[in-house]
């Protein structure tokens, strides 16, 4: 597996990138989510920053663009770009320990780990039990494959009642 | 060989953009408000494909193209996808009869494009695989449950299987790649993907206790820019409101 970040982590320019929330989970910086790929600085001080899409259709880059600018400017920072990726390819494995956890004390089921390896048309993926990030019962069902946005999937939880997102493993 | 590259990308853009077109008509039409949050899923997903895709095509151009450009501004002799794509939305079954034949090959297809020379094209087929192949397993799902339902769920499953199939072979017919391409592996070649594509449909279509089609193509020629007569009105509604409003934004 590629790692999600190279060697600029813990530079003063990665943690002004990282500190961006993703607006469609909130509670993730766009560093806990592992869509944030690299931060370089040039010579001439101008900084990039490479971010790569959860799916291919994901209409929150641009506002997560936006919203990098917004912190380095804040900063003090304007030289800055923003380039998009595709490859390679975001899996949820790639989500962050605490990314993990703030998404389960959020109320969304985290991903299983393991997503790198369904790929494919050969793969073939086994569903466990998805835990109720309410009550914690594994007693829990899909109830519909797509959820509000393309990365979730909607379930319910048994113990409980009480339905919940689930963040899709891929 | 970068015209080449460009027709070809087209190709596969125009076949994504199309269906996400077709797949958008659904929401708030579907039979369930989830099956509406699902088809709307879906065609993000293929907007977003089309969307890599068409800015590659656009950039092999000289002067370079928009993905907008591409989108908006071609007319439907220009536009490269196959037919099964354009026609009109039916029942859901012909929904899901569709998006099985759709999400099974384009799964084969970016399966292999993955491991393209091509190094866009490789990136796009990695991420697109895995998000079409979760499209594969929801039409899959509905298939099966629709086929092996009541009476009248599987008369209009086996009905809808029956009037997609026609269109299926266009997917297949690779006289639209040039063998440069093939070659040099930047593209593949989709007829090397049909028995693949027909050992897991044979699958399905038994589990679902359903017959697999036995009629003969239809005529094709989507790929040469000869187009039905459901793709003006779908261009119409795709591109009239930034026709209208030359250079807009929004």
């Amino acid at each position: 597996m590629t790692t999600p970040t190279v060697g600029t982590a813990g530079s003063a320019e990665w943690r002004i990138a990282a500190s961006v929330l993703d607006p469609e989970v909130p509670v993730l910086t766009i560093e806990d989510l592992g869509i944030l790929r690299s931060v370089d600085v040039d010579a001439g001080g101008v900084v990039t920053v490479t971010i790569t899409p959860t799916y291919s259709g994901c209409p929150a880059m641009e506002a997560i663009r936006d919203d990098i600018l917004a912190a380095f400017t804040a900063a003090g920072r304007d030289a800055v770009r923003v380039e998009f990726v595709l490859s390679p390819a975001w899996t949820t494995d790639w989500m962050t320990e605490t990314g993990r956890r703030r998404l389960e004390e959020y109320g969304v089921a985290p991903p299983a780990r393991g997503g790198e390896r369904l790929a494919g048309p050969g793969a073939v993926a086994i569903t466990l039990s998805v835990r109720c990030p309410q009550c914690g019962s594994p007693d829990t069902r899909e109830l519909s494959r797509f959820g509000s946005t393309a990365c979730k999937s909607l379930w319910v939880c048994s113990s409980c009642r009480e339905p919940f997102d689930h963040f899709k493993t891929i | 060989m970068t015209t080449v590259l460009a027709g070809y990308v087209l190709a596969l853009a125009d076949d994504a953009l199309v269906a996400a077109q077709r797949m958008g008509e659904w929401i708030a039409r579907a039979p369930q408000i989830e099956e509406d949050v699902a088809l709307g899923n879906i065609a993000l997903d293929l907007l977003g494909q089309a969307r890599s895709l068409l800015t590659y095509a656009g950039s092999l151009h000289t002067p370079v193209r928009t993905e907008d450009d591409l989108a908006y501004l071609r007319d439907e002799h220009e536009f490269r996808n196959v037919h099964l794509v354009e026609r009109p939305n039916g029942d859901f079954g012909v929904a899901m009869a569709r998006l099985l034949v759709l999400s099974t090959y384009q799964c084969e297809l970016y399966d292999r494009l993955r491991t393209s020379t091509d190094p866009t094209l490789a990136a796009v087929a990695a991420k697109a695989v895995k998000e079409v192949d979760y499209h594969r397993d929801h039409a899959t799902q509905w298939v099966l449950r629709l086929g092996d339902g009541t009476e009248e769920s599987r008369h209009r499953m086996q009905a809808a299987l029956d009037a997609e199939w026609p269109f299926v072979a266009e997917l297949f017919d690779g006289s639209y790649v040039d063998a440069a391409l093939l070659g040099a592996g930047a593209a593949v070649d989709p007829g090397g993907l049909r028995p693949a594509f027909d050992h897991r449909i044979a699958g399905v279509v038994a589990e679902a206790t359903l017959t697999l089609p036995d009629v003969g193509p239809a005529a094709g020629g989507g790929r040469r820019g000869e187009h039905t007569e459901a793709m003006a009105p779908l261009l119409d509604e795709l591109q009239g409101v930034a026709r209208a409003h030359p250079g807009a934004t929004w």
